[in-house]
C-alpha cells in the first residue's frame, strides 16, 4: 500500500499543473468563442472565478502529492502527541 | 448508574436540539437563495439577459459558497480562541440579518445594477456566517457526545442541511400557492427571506441558554487554548497534511454528491426537463422526507463499522449511477417525441402579443396545453417575431416546452431516483462530522475541520449547479455533459480516500 501511495503521489503532483493548464486553455477557447459585449464579459468573469478558485486547490493537490511521495501518509497519527 | 446515564442522554439531547435548530435555520437562510435562483435572476438582471441572468445569479449563489472557507478560518479561529458557544451565536446573527436584508432589496428596475451588487455583498456575509457555523455546531455536539456514539449524535447535526433545504422549499411552495404565481414572481419571493428573522430570534434565545463545550472549558481552565490556531493548523506540517487528506479524500467527494442529489437534481428537472415549478420541488420534498432518517442510520452504523467505507461507497455509487439516472429523467420528460404517438387532447390556443425588448418588432406567443395518453400534460408555446423591416431576414418560429407534469408512474419513479441520490448524500454526509472531529485535536479542531469541510462542501459542492450548467451550455455538449464535473470529482475523492484514509475510529476527542 505504501508503494501505491507514493506512485499516486507522483500522479497528484503532475495532475495539479495539468488541471490548471487545461482550465486556462478552456477559458481562452470559451472567451474567444463568446460574442463581443456583455456575453464576452460574462464568460470572462465566470472563467476568472473558476480559475481563481482552482489555482490554490490545485496547489494543495501538488503539496498533497509531495507529502504522499515522501511517505508522510504511510502512517496516519492516532493521537495528538503524534501531531 | 442508570440515573447518570439518563442525565447524560438528556443533556446531549438538549445540546443537539439547540445546536441543530440554529444550524437548520442557517441552512434555510442559505438555500432559499438557491431555490429561487430563476426568479431572483429575473428580478436582479435586465429582462433581456436571458440565460446569462441565470448564470450570473448562480455566480452570486456560488459566491456565497466560495467565501465559506474564509468564514471557516475567521470564525474557526474565534471558536478555538474564545469558545464554541459565542462564536456560533455571532454567526447566527450575521446570517439572519443578511437574509432579512436580501428580502428588502429593490429590484433591478428600481435601482439598476445596485441590486445585484447589494445582493452579492449580503450573499458574501451569508457565506462567511455559514462557514463559521457548521464546524462549531458539529464540534460542540461531538465534544458532548459519549464515546462510541459520536457518529450517531453528530448525525443529527448532519440532518440540518437537508432539513434546511426542505424547509426552504416548503416555505417557497407554500408562499407561491397562497399568493399565486404572478404575485410570487413580483414580490412574494421576498417573504421566505423576511420570515427568516423570526426563526433566527427564536434560535438566538435558545442558544443564549447553552453552556460552553466541556472539552473546550477544560482546555481553557488548564490554559491550553491555542494562541494561534490558524498557524498551528496550517503551518505545522502534521496538521496541514491531515487537512489535505480530509479535503481530497473525503469532503471534496462528499460535497459534489450532496449538491448533485439535492440541488442539481431539482435544477435539472426544472430547467432541462422543463418540469413544472411546483412539481420539481414536490419531488425533492418527498425524496427528502423518505431519505432524511438515513443520516442517523448511517451515522450510527459508522460507530460500529467505521466512517470510511460508508462515505466512499456513497461516492462510488454516485459515479456509477448518475448518468443512467439523469438519462431516465430526460427520457421520461421528452414530451416532444412522446406527443407524436401519444397525444390525447389539446386546449384552445391562448395568444399573447407583445414587443421585442428595445426593438420595434412584434412578438406573438401562441400557447396550447397538451395532454398525453399516459396522463402527462405540458404547455407548448410557439414564439413568432413579426418584423417591420421588409428586407430583414424573417426569424424562425421558436417552439418552447414548459410546465411539464408527469404521469403517476413516472412521478413515483422520479421521486425514487431522487430519493436514491439523497440516500447517497446520507451515506457520504451522515458520518462525516464524526470523521472530521476525530481527525483533529481539540486545540485546533474548530479551525482545522471547518476549512476542508467548507472547501469540499462549499466550493466543490456549491459550484456543482454553476459548473454543470456552464459545461452543459458549451457548444457540442449534451444535457448530461454537466454531470462529468461531479462524477470526476467523486471518482478522484474515492481513489484518494480509499488509498490514504484509515477506517479507524478515534475514541478520544479530549486530546
Amino acid at each position: 500500500m505504501s508503494g501505491l501511495k507514493k506512485i499516486l503521489g507522483l500522479l497528484w503532483i503532475v495532475a495539479g499543473p495539468v488541471i490548471i493548464i487545461f482550465l486556462f486553455m478552456q477559458a481562452a477557447d470559451k472567451i474567444g468563442a463568446a460574442a463581443e459585449g456583455i456575453a464576452r464579459t460574462n464568460t470572462t468573469l465566470q472563467w476568472a472565478i473558476i480559475i481563481l478558485i482552482f489555482i490554490p486547490i490545485c496547489t494543495g493537490l501538488v503539496i498533497f502529492g509531495l507529502y504522499a511521495w515522501k511517505g508522510e501518509y504511510d502512517h496516519l497519527p492516532e493521537s495528538s502527541e503524534e501531531l | 448508574m442508570r440515573s447518570t446515564e439518563s442525565n447524560v442522554t438528556q443533556s446531549i439531547t438538549q445540546v443537539i436540539a439547540a445546536s441543530s435548530l440554529g444550524t437548520l435555520i442557517e441552512w434555510y437562510d442559505f438555500y432559499i437563495f438557491g431555490s429561487l435562483a430563476v426568479i431572483i435572476g429575473q428580478q436582479l438582471f435586465p429582462s433581456d439577459a436571458g440565460a446569462s441572468a441565470l448564470i450570473n445569479t448562480l455566480a452570486i449563489f456560488a459566491a456565497g459558497f466560495i467565501v465559506r472557507p474564509f468564514g471557516a478560518l475567521v470564525f474557526g479561529r474565534l471558536g478555538d480562541l474564545i469558545g464554541r458557544k459565542y462564536t456560533f451565536l455571532l454567526t447566527l446573527v450575521l446570517m439572519g440579518g443578511s437574509t432579512f436584508l436580501i428580502g428588502l432589496i429593490p429590484s433591478y428596475s428600481s435601482i439598476g445594477y445596485a441590486a445585484p451588487i447589494l445582493v452579492l455583498i449580503l450573499r458574501l456575509v451569508q457565506g462567511l456566517a455559514l462557514g463559521g457555523e457548521y464546524g462549531g455546531a458539529a464540534t460542540y455536539v461531538a465534544e458532548h457526545a459519549p464515546v462510541g456514539r459520536r457518529g450517531f449524535f453528530t448525525s443529527w447535526i448532519q440532518t440540518t442541511a437537508t432539513l434546511g433545504l426542505f424547509l426552504s422549499l416548503g416555505v417557497i411552495v407554500l408562499t407561491k400557492n397562497i399568493l399565486g404565481a404572478k404575485n410570487f414572481a413580483d414580490w412574494g419571493w421576498r417573504i421566505p427571506f423576511l420570515v427568516s428573522i423570526l426563526l433566527v430570534v427564536v434560535s438566538i434565545y435558545i442558544r443564549m441558554k447553552m453552556h460552553e463545550s466541556p472539552v473546550f472549558s477544560k482546555l481553557k481552565a488548564e490554559g491550553k487554548v491555542s494562541a494561534n490556531p490558524l498557524k498551528e493548523s496550517f503551518q505545522k506540517k502534521a496538521n496541514f497534511k491531515m487537512v489535505l487528506v480530509a479535503l481530497f479524500g473525503a469532503t471534496m467527494g462528499q460535497g459534489v454528491v450532496w449538491y448533485t442529489g439535492q440541488f442539481y437534481a431539482q435544477s435539472f428537472l426544472e430547467n432541462t426537463c422543463k418540469l413544472d415549478f411546483n412539481e420539481s420541488r414536490y419531488i425533492l420534498l418527498w425524496a427528502i422526507v423518505f431519505a432524511t432518517p438515513f443520516f442517523v442510520i448511517f451515522g450510527s452504523w459508522s460507530d460500529k463499522v467505521g466512517r470510511k467505507w460508508i462515505m466512499l461507497a456513497g461516492m462510488l455509487l454516485g459515479v456509477v449511477c448518475y448518468r443512467p439516472i439523469y438519462q431516465y429523467f430526460l427520457n421520461t420528460t421528452n414530451v416532444k417525441e412522446m406527443q407524436k404517438t401519444m397525444l390525447l387532447s389539446e386546449s384552445d390556443p391562448v395568444i399573447e402579443r407583445g414587443l421585442v425588448p428595445d426593438k420595434a418588432d412584434s412578438l406573438i406567443t401562441t400557447t396550447v396545453t397538451k395532454t398525453l395518453t399516459n396522463g402527462m400534460t405540458f404547455k407548448e408555446s410557439k414564439v413568432e417575431v413579426i418584423t417591420e423591416d421588409v428586407l430583414a431576414e424573417v426569424p424562425a418560429v421558436q417552439t418552447v416546452i414548459k410546465d411539464v407534469t408527469l404521469s403517476t408512474q413516472s412521478y413515483i419513479i422520479v421521486i425514487a431516483l431522487v430519493f436514491f441520490q439523497i440516500l447517497l448524500v446520507t451515506m457520504v454526509y451522515g458520518p462525516i462530522a464524526a470523521f472530521l472531529v476525530e481527525l483533529f485535536p481539540t486545540q485546533i479542531r474548530y479551525t482545522s475541520m471547518s476549512l476542508p469541510y467548507h472547501i469540499g462542501n462549499g466550493v466543490f459542492g456549491g459550484l456543482v449547479p454553476f459548473i454543470a450548467t456552464l459545461i452543459a451550455s458549451f457548444q457540442g455538449s449534451t444535457p448530461l455533459s454537466g454531470l462529468w464535473y461531479p462524477i470526476g470529482i467523486a471518482a478522484l475523492s474515492f481513489i484518494i480516500g480509499a488509498v490514504y484514509i484509515d477506517n479507524r475510529r478515534d475514541n478520544n476527542v479530549m486530546d
